[in-house]
């Protein structure tokens, strides 16, 4: 154990950050392939059908645990067809520009209480910036796929993105406010004291709608006109095949396992146990944080597939005017309300 | 008032939770999946699949060439020709049953008055070569031959309602 110790300290910084990344990256991305896995299981039961269960590994069947890694391996045979009126150079980047931020954002993100890849005062700026970044990537496929539906598909991307945005980036600052800092790891900890002392109490609406700006934001059901099957075939994607189209796809699940995680830090208290002030605190002493913080992620990625089994696609013009005249005014009047609580130190929370 | 009520319902996303619920609920119940190539639904007698010809128990095959599927088949799937065997009767020559037009209507087995020409529970069946979709007598025949006791039992069940 000391020897391995003294050797990660002997490594180069460079190396060390490397390292650290891929002990991040690797996890996400099997969190990633099994998402998808879990998804149509998932639906597949909401929908009493079964969902996949004939890929087995090793020649067992194990309830289609093998359908991820079949599908990727399909995928990565399969040629990129490249449309003859494309731009080049800005199909092929714009996937990449989708998946970076998604992956860029999990830097900042504290696992537990010293887990931090960059502990950075900014971390929640550094969020907000990243994954408003993402609708770039969808806009520049859109446009240089040269192609009708692609391009309805960004459009439709663009304008609820920056519709949703705006409430979410309210429902941070009310955060924000709360907390007194940026840091994403302060804000855990000043969510200490008890499940009641967890911002999803005095935030409730923000927590809401920042849940579902979410969903908007990463274009999934009910929010998913950019991609709207029915109507717009695919969107932005349409001409994407291969693994371009999966690297997009990656994205998608990326993003909602972010936005699953943040959610988990900035209302559900993050790594902190939800036994913290009762009695059985004692008894869950020995669970590591990650453990809960884990279990508070699943929770909202669940929610991600549960409201895709249930909603209908939202009517393009009820999509702005739910963000523009619900979500952004009940935003901006509750973060008066969070700054009155915090003037007047409201118990138990900011006092 | 009702306004104000509806107002309040839908910010509070009443009906929401109510589909959520809805879901949720159903996620926990039993798939009615059926797994198919290990399990199979089960078919009725009337089920109308392959087709098959058939004969009498002492080995005499029932057709009579007297037309009437080749008459009643509105997809002109048949073909029969006929003329008299040694003994004198007549017998068809030639009885072939494209199954590209065949829309499996059922309309041959009702005309058939000796209960002949009749469509089997066969339902997983394929083609490899063009040619191989017409069913010549032979091969109606030796699905006849081969399914004799299920046909039987099949005709015998629907006797009181044909």
């Amino acid at each position: 154990m000391d020897g391995l110790i003294s050797f990660w300290e002997a490594l180069p910084e460079l190396v060390r950050i490397m390292l650290k990344i891929v002990a991040i990256m690797l996890p996400l991305m099997i969190t990633v392939a099994y998402y998808t896995y879990l998804e149509r299981k998932v639906i597949g039961h909401m929908q009493v059908r079964m969902g996949p269960n004939r890929v087995g590994l090793f020649g067992f069947r194990l309830l289609g645990l093998g359908q991820p890694i079949a599908d990727a391996v399909k995928l990565m045979f399969k040629e990129i067809v490249i449309p003859s009126g494309a731009n080049k150079l800005l199909f092929l980047i714009a996937p990449m520009i989708t998946i970076a931020p998604a992956l860029a954002a999990w830097a900042v993100f504290p696992f537990d209480a010293e887990l931090v890849l960059a502990d950075i005062n900014a971390g929640l700026l550094y969020i907000l910036a990243l994954t408003s970044l993402g609708v770039y990537g969808v806009i520049i496929a859109g446009w240089a796929s040269n192609s009708k539906y692609a391009l309805l598909g960004a459009m439709r991307s663009a304008a609820q993105i920056v519709a949703y945005e705006i409430a979410m980036g309210f429902a941070l600052v009310g955060v924000l406010v709360a907390a007194g800092s940026l840091n994403l790891r302060e804000i855990v900890m000043a969510q200490e004291g008890s499940l009641l002392h967890w911002y999803w109490l005095p935030l409730l609406p923000l927590f809401l709608i920042y849940f579902i700006s979410g969903v908007a934001e990463t274009n999934r059901a009910p929010f998913d006109v950019a991609e709207g099957e029915s109507e717009i075939v695919a969107g932005f994607h349409v001409e994407y095949s291969g693994m371009t189209f999966a690297v997009f796809f990656l994205a998608e699940y990326a993003n909602m396992i972010l936005i699953s995680a943040l959610s988990a830090l900035m209302f559900l208290g993050g790594w902190l146990s939800p036994f913290q002030g009762t009695p059985l605190e004692s008894w869950f002493a020995w669970v590591p944080g990650i453990l809960w913080l884990l279990l508070k992620t699943f929770i909202f990625m669940f929610l991600f597939l549960w409201f895709r089994a249930t909603f209908p696609r939202y009517r393009y013009d009820q999509i702005m005017r739910l963000g523009w005249k619900v979500f952004i005014p009940i935003t901006i009047v509750w973060i008066v309300v969070v700054g009155l609580m915090k003037v007047n130190q409201a118990p138990w929370w900011f006092n | 008032m009702n306004k104000i009520v509806s107002y309040i319902r839908s910010l509070f996303l009443f009906e929401l939770f109510k589909g959520l619920s809805l879901t949720g609920r159903y996620m926990l119940t039993r798939p009615f999946t059926l797994e198919y190539p290990e399990e199979k639904a089960p078919v009725s007698p009337r089920f109308r699949g392959l087709h098959a010809l058939r004969r009498y128990p002492n080995g005499e095959e029932r057709c009579i060439a007297c037309k009437l599927c080749e008459a009643v088949c509105p997809a002109l799937a048949i073909t029969i020709e006929a003329e008299p065997r040694d003994d004198g009767s007549r017998r068809t020559t030639r009885y072939d049953i494209d199954l590209f037009k065949c829309i499996y209507c059922g309309f041959c087995e009702e005309s058939c008055p000796v209960d002949s020409i009749v469509e089997t529970r066969i339902y997983e069946y394929h083609f490899e070569e063009r040619g191989e979709q017409i069913m010549t007598k032979d091969k109606l025949l030796a699905i006849g031959d081969q399914y004799e006791e299920q046909l039987a039992a099949d005709r015998a069940a629907q006797a009181t309602v044909r």
